[in-house]
């Protein structure tokens, strides 16, 4: 069995702030990491790869800068890296994001192909569907568990909603949506950062693919962004200073003018 | 030419989901724009009988497609009998909850029909030409991006839910219910369920409380805020802190990475107010905040703000109330 996990380099959003003077993000000095539920989804492929003997591959669309991510997964212990990069690939959206990664899935052949659930940066989880829509094969999104049935040849994975889960049974070619609460990532080792060294990452480029310009970058992506904005808040109240007792009856006063109690 | 604005009226067991009317509310409000009609899209298996149920709520037709092939939520047979329907009538928007459903089958159609979506919308506008402005929140909330979708239709977005409003019912109202059926192309059916297990617990929702009492990293005694929530009819809600603790259950979460809530009354207890906290409660009708540091960006949506210990408050709330 052959997996590939398609992983992507975020910048850790819980660090980001706002510029209080210009309203702005402040990125800089922000560090990047694997998004998290990518992190997980190579764990799943590597446990699975220690119970079946499966290869794994992990791939990531971005700037030269994202080979640390590769390296990052090669230290865990995936087999092979190859990092999508390509000017024209640069301003997709996630359906022209989705069409390169799957051109390059396709490229490279793979049984099972794992994605985290979503990105903490966009948090959209649209890519992995689009990716399994545009392979042609099913999709499992919300993976909470991941199990191969060695009598039946198929994968059995636990599926969540808000309000219940399934267990779903999948045989063939197949895309995953892996959850963080899935697994917890192991942590590079030793011999395989050493071993990652030796590793070369392999470059995908739109030349490698089979790719119509029209259907990816910015010129291919059916969205666009308009405007963005920071946040504003057009509240303005005072804040008053009171002791605890007063404090409490100003709120049961401000209560029962609304009629709550 | 792509016309009408469709919602994805999603169903669990036969019950349609709150979202659900919250879509038709707010799909009535942007077709009001363009003179289109709103359209209903209700799958599932013996699930006709809700169609007056979403004509009620502002759906001027519903099409469905009643079969066993859609009775439990598989990818597959649902986005094969929505491209159905879609590719037959060309809608100008359809529009998806933000839930583990919506989420899983929007993006498989928007590649299905080659068209863009958008994801997690908190706000949408429509213009007189039919097009949409879909806002929704970037980088962990810190930002706001407003995406269209100029040259391919559909336009899709999914939504969160407990942020846009429902209509109240109207049962006068009148539609026409147009049952669907399809060739299903089975061989695409790779995915079969074992079996399908309903949380046990019920778990506290905080979206329909009328006054939910929040607390964050200021309060210690989560007894004090209980006590407080009976007596005012209310919920024990949190900010991220205390759920990553593990003093709260993440059910109870409000926030980016928790549930949206619009209550009657937001009192927030100790809460900070980090960005990704006020994205989940800031359109509240009603919001108090106590904090010990005048500073806390709390105050800034908050209508009566109060610098004081939370726990202190508490304590003399209880012994008022």
């Amino acid at each position: 069995m052959k997996i590939i996990v398609c992983i992507k380099q975020v910048p850790n959003t819980t660090e980001i702030k706002i510029d209080p003077v210009t309203n702005t993000l402040k990125r800089d000095g922000v560090p990047s990491i694997i998004n998290p539920d990518d992190k997980t989804a190579i764990e799943a492929a590597l446990t699975l790869k220690e119970k079946t003997g499966a290869t794994v591959t992990v791939i990531t669309m971005g700037p030269a800068q994202a080979e640390k991510a590769l390296r990052e997964a090669l230290a865990m212990g995936a087999d092979e890296a190859f990092l999508l990069t390509d000017r024209a690939f640069a301003g997709s959206d996630t359906l022209a994001t989705s069409t390169i990664i799957a051109a390059a899935i396709k490229k490279l052949g793979a049984d099972v192909v794992f994605c985290g659930r979503q990105a903490i940066d966009g948090d959209t989880a649209q890519v992995g569907p689009q990716i399994a829509e545009h392979l042609g094969i099913p999709q499992i999104t919300y993976a909470a568990a991941i199990d191969y049935c060695n009598e039946c040849g198929a994968l059995i994975v636990k599926r969540e909603f808000e309000d219940r889960y399934q267990t779903l049974k999948v045989a063939g070619p197949c895309l995953i949506t892996i959850l963080s609460t899935l697994a917890k990532p192991r942590y590079m080792n030793v011999w395989d950062i050493v071993a990652q060294d030796e590793k070369e990452i392999r470059i995908i480029t739109f030349a490698d693919l089979d790719l119509n310009k029209e259907d990816i970058g910015l010129g291919g992506s059916p969205t666009k962004v308009k405007s963005t904005a920071t946040k504003q808040f057009d509240k303005t109240i005072e804040t008053l200073e009171l002791d605890p007792e007063s404090a409490a009856k100003a709120i049961v006063d401000a209560l029962k003018e609304r009629h709550l109690i | 030419m792509a016309k009408n604005i469709w919602v994805f009226c999603e169903q669990r067991d036969g019950e349609i989901q709150n979202v659900a009317l919250e879509l038709l509310g707010v799909a009535h409000e942007l077709a009001e724009k363009t003179n289109e009609k709103v359209n209903a899209v209700l799958l599932g298996h013996n699930v006709k009988d809700k169609a007056q149920m979403l004509i009620a709520h502002g759906a001027d037709g519903v099409y469905v497609v009643d079969d066993e092939n859609l009775e439990k939520f598989v990818t597959e047979p649902y986005a094969q009998a929505i491209t159905h329907i879609a590719k037959k009538y060309e809608p100008n928007v359809i529009l998806f909850g933000a839930t583990s459903i919506g989420r899983d089958l929007a993006p498989r159609l928007s590649a299905r029909l080659k068209t863009g979506l958008t994801a997690d919308c908190t706000k949408l506008e429509m213009d007189e030409e039919g097009n949409l402005f879909m806002t929704r929140p970037a980088f962990g909330g810190n930002l706001f991006a407003t995406i269209i979708c100029p040259d391919s239709r559909p336009q899709m977005s999914t939504v969160r839910p407990g942020v846009m409003k429902k209509l109240e019912a109207d049962a006068s109202r009148a539609g026409e219910v147009v049952v669907e059926a399809l060739e299903w192309d089975t061989s695409k059916f790779a995915v079969t369920v074992l079996e399908e297990v309903k949380a046990e617990k019920a778990e506290a929702n905080i979206e329909d409380a009328k006054i939910l009492v929040s607390c964050g990293r200021g309060v210690k005694n989560l007894e004090s805020a209980q006590e407080l929530a009976s007596k005012l009819h209310g919920t024990v809600s949190a900010s991220r802190t205390l759920v990553d603790a593990g003093l709260v259950d993440h059910a109870r979460q409000v926030g980016q990475t928790g549930k949206t809530v619009r209550p009657e009354a937001y009192l927030a207890f100790g809460i900070s107010g980090a960005i990704q906290h006020l994205a989940g409660m800031e359109e509240s009708e009603f919001i108090v905040a106590v904090n010990t540091d005048k500073n806390a960006p709390i105050f800034k949506v908050a209508n009566l703000g109060i610098v004081a210990d939370a726990e202190a408050v508490f304590k003399n709330l209880n012994k008022l109330l």
